[in-house]
């Protein structure tokens, strides 16, 4: 066990974790942030993105302490008042059907976004390849990512 | 009134109470024909029941009482609700209902037959509300009830220019006397049905709040992973939990069955102390493997049934008599679910009463099988239900919420039992694996003069679905089925059956249709024809609407006129009311076919929500390709091969093809849409691969793993 001090969503939080637990867990059960999931635990679906020093990478996978000090942004984190430009495009294209995968899918959007305020479907496919939708909602997806890049022009 | 009065006292139809500090609460004892077909505990009186509350300012909350699995019931359910109600929407708060058998029925998700069922339950209880509302506004005003009118949600009097909002009318509405048979809307009438409604659970899924089973957390509760059998045919021979029990956060290690659970603080430290544990393992019987079962299903195939499950006419002499006979065979593989959202369930076992909550698509066959395993009244246990982070038919089996509460009862305290996508993944309980034999014979006119159709799969019961088109369309048809008995446990995945039968069937009738020199489009229609004019025993489908998306479908995707290079593919089907009619588009790139069009025809009847209803199509089609393509589970000495999403491929965001939905206009009662569009979509695509390249895909998935095939 260590006690680890984590920079979650501009806040510091401290937690007594065993230094192999991934910070999927550490986020879900320590810190009452449940709004990353899990699905796979192997970083393969995407289902847990959350942001690394503005990276999406995958909370499953990442154990805590490699992630101590680091700026760690969650669903919850993403906005202050839930209306990031793709919270807002998610709910007004309509894209959830279960709705377990999306704040992974977000997450991941929202980091394709920063560095490409513009993307092609082709760029959405690429950087959303890592999120798997059970459902099949990648058409609204897709929808989705573009109505948010207009949103954050206009 | 006095009628309607009498009618209520003497069927016990509708219940009313002022809710403390104003406001109307109208609960429906509802006696539903279709009930009694789906739940035989009907008869002993289980009854369907809707709430409906309305507080004095002006907030409407709808109970919706079926599980959400991502079918977009919670939302669609109360629109209907709120339809009769004339609500408006904005108005409207949604709550997911618990269990509760005395007032409502069949809280199933399946059989895509939420709406199908609970259509007039749930107008009559949004028009029942209605009704009490104009009284209400009647009484205080002393005018006749028919002269006044609702909409968004107030009670107008033109006549007189009055008006109330229902919110002000609430507690006297809750005085008036409930109508038994209030007067329902004509499709003409409707203001939201048809429109394109939001998820009502959109905000809370976008910012990450804790909607689904995997988020619960209650006081004092552990959280647990079990080690169950790696393999079919395990037992568990012995347990050394030593290790396991010294490690940090573990609470307890409980044996039952031939399983083992770890209870610990957090589910990392859970699944830390199960994978510590020290199993050992022995075989009872052979273990078997997917090799040895693809042989025992194909000589099955070569063996004819005791008893067909249907037989029209006499299909030998025509075959004998044939100038051309078409004969192929079709296999798909075990599928596992999948759901996104792994298993899990919480149970709190007490001595005085049991609290059960999570995702399941049966709540009430859950909470019978944990009275019975508890041995206690069923009245003492309570099931929440939780938003499902998918189904799929695996939250239909309640393996997973009995195994909770025998943990909880054994552990004596509150436990959420998760399981990890291996375990979910190599579980069992799997879409049933399937080999069809189809033999068609063709008289010199190119007619279909005999079907015969042989399927065999793995503990799947019937493995047919007999009265399928084109059954009623010819005179001589045979249909049989074997069951094959295994270890390996089986059930049913989204579609059961229908998800490849579906797939098989209309790649076959596209095998027949070349080869009697037929449109494809053309030869399903003057089957249908004949299927109209001379129906030949029984008849599930109605031609005349298999027909209508059949041309809808042709019509919107310019069927045969393609432009050069690009290749039509076509299906259509029939499945839990509705029908569905799909052509795909594909053309070829550096030798392999790309989709680049999907254009689908459907008739579910009145449409409710068509934002939700476009999401389900697209989605069915988006999974029914995936698996397709990609998607099987081999056994190994009993275990599976594929246990997380390493090994198993899902479909991802650049193979999911654009699709175009267009839906018959209907005032037909409204059916389901959670599976039917899935079951034909493979054929689709199948059958204009066909045509870009020759090649027949008649083996699921199309794509198999380190093979570069023709769709690699």
């Amino acid at each position: 066990m260590a006690r680890l001090t984590l920079k979650v969503n501009g806040k510091r939080r401290t937690v007594d974790v065993s230094e192999d637990t991934p910070l999927l867990w550490v986020l879900r059960e320590h810190l009452d942030l449940a709004g990353t999931k899990y699905a796979c635990g192997i970083g393969q679906c995407g289902t847990c993105t959350v942001h690394v020093n503005g990276e999406p990478m995958r909370s499953c996978a990442l154990p805590v302490s490699v992630v101590e000090g680091a700026n760690i942004v969650t669903i919850e984190g993403l906005s202050r008042d839930g209306d990031h430009p793709l919270q807002e495009a998610w709910k007004e294209v309509d894209v959830p059907q279960c709705g377990f995968c999306q704040a992974g899918q977000i997450m991941t959007a929202a980091s394709l976004l920063r560095k490409n305020p513009n993307p092609t479907d082709a760029d959405i496919d690429t950087a959303m390849a890592g999120n798997i939708c059970r459902c099949g909602t990648y058409n609204r997806i897709r929808e989705a990512i573009h109505v948010a890049a207009k949103k954050s022009k206009s | 009134m006095e009628n309607q009065t009498a009618s209520f006292d003497r069927r016990s139809f509708l219940k009313v109470s002022a809710l403390a500090g104003g406001g109307m609460l109208i609960g429906i004892r509802w006696i539903s024909e279709r009930a009694r077909a789906f739940d035989p505990a009907f008869l002993e009186g289980a009854a369907f029941n809707a709430y409906i509350k309305i507080t004095p300012d002006g907030k409407i909350t709808i109970q919706s009482p079926n599980p959400e699995i991502g079918q977009g019931v919670k939302t669609s359910m109360p629109m209907i609700v709120a339809e009769e109600l004339d609500a408006d929407w904005a108005h409207v708060v949604v709550e997911q209902a618990p269990l509760d058998t005395e007032a409502y029925t069949r809280q199933v998700a399946g059989g895509s037959g939420s709406i199908r069922a609970s259509w007039k339950p749930l107008r009559t209880a949004g028009a029942a509300a209605r009704m009490m509302l104009i009284a209400a506004a009647a009484e205080k005003w002393q005018v006749a009830p028919e002269t006044c009118v609702t909409s968004a949600s107030i009670v107008k009097h033109p006549a007189t220019n009055r008006q109330a909002t229902y919110g002000e009318l609430a507690s006297l509405a809750a005085t008036q006397t409930p109508p038994a048979d209030p007067p329902l809307k004509i499709p003409s009438e409707f203001r939201l049905l048809g429109k394109r409604i939001p998820n009502v659970d959109n905000q809370a899924i976008v910012t990450g709040e804790n909607l689904f089973g995997q988020d619960l957390k209650r006081e004092g509760m552990a959280v647990a992973v079990v080690a169950r059998p790696p393999a079919f045919g395990l037992k568990l021979v012995s347990v050394d939990d030593s290790k396991t029990k010294s490690m940090p956060g573990v609470q307890q290690v409980v044996r039952f069955g031939n399983k083992v659970a770890v209870l610990a603080n957090t589910t990392w430290e859970a699944k830390k102390g199960r994978d510590a544990l020290q199993l050992q393992w022995a075989p009872e019987g052979e273990l078997e493997s997917t090799d040895q079962h693809d042989s025992a299903l194909r000589a099955l195939l070569d063996k004819a049934a005791e008893t067909p499950r249907r037989k029209d006419g006499n299909t030998e002499p025509a075959f004998a008599q044939a100038s051309k006979t078409v004969d192929a065979v079709y296999e798909c593989p075990f599928l596992p679910h999948n759901a996104m959202e792994p298993l899990n369930f919480f149970a709190d076992v007490r001595p005085d009463g049991v609290l059960m909550a999570g995702p399941t698509q049966t709540p009430e066959s859950a909470r019978t099988q944990i009275a019975k395993l508890l041995q206690i009244d069923p009245k003492k246990i309570r099931v929440e239900m939780t938003r499902q982070g998918g189904g799929f038919g695996r939250r239909l089996n309640t393996d997973y919420a009995v195994e909770a509460a025998e943990i909880s009862h054994l552990a004596k305290k509150p436990v959420k039992v998760v399981w990890l996508r291996e375990d979910d993944m190599g579980g069992g309980i799997y879409r049933p694996a399937c080999k069809y034999r189809f033999r068609a014979a063709l008289d010199a006119q190119g007619n279909l003069t005999a079907y015969h159709l042989r399927g065999s799969g793995i503990n799947v019961g019937n493995p047919t679905r007999e009265n399928n088109f084109p059954a009623g369309a010819l005179p001589n048809l045979l249909i049989e089925g074997h069951n094959l008995e295994s270890k390996v446990t089986t059930g049913p995945w989204r579609a059961p059956v229908h998800n490849f039968l579906g797939f098989a069937e209309q790649s076959f009738l596209d095998e027949v249709a070349l080869a009697a020199g037929k449109d494809p489009v053309q030869f399903r229609l003057d089957l249908l024809d004949q299927a109209k004019r001379q129906p030949v025993g029984r008849q599930e489908y109605q031609a005349d609407r298999l027909m209508g998306v059949i041309r809808l479908a042709a019509e919107k995707a310019n069927w045969g006129q393609a432009p050069s290079g690009v290749f039509q593919g076509f299906s259509a089907y029939f499945s839990f009311s509705t029908y569905v009619a799909q052509v795909v588009e594909v053309v070829v790139i550096n030798n392999k076919p790309k989709i680049q069009r999907v254009v689908c025809a459907v008739d579910c009847g009145i449409l409710i929500n068509r934002s939700g209803a476009e999401n389900q199509v697209a989605g069915a089609i988006v999974d029914g390709l995936g698996h397709a393509m990609f998607s099987q589970l081999t056994i190994k000495d009993g275990a599976p091969e594929q246990t997380n999403f390493d090994r198993y491929r899902l479909i991802r965001m650049a193979e999911a093809p654009p699709v175009e939905v267009h839906f018959v206009e209907s005032e037909e009662a409204p059916t389901g849409l959670g599976e039917p569009a899935l079951p034909p979509f493979a054929a689709a695509f199948a059958n204009a691969v066909y045509r870009a390249t020759g090649k027949r895909l008649r083996n699921q998935p199309f794509v198999q793993p380190g093979e570069p095939g023709l769709l690699g």
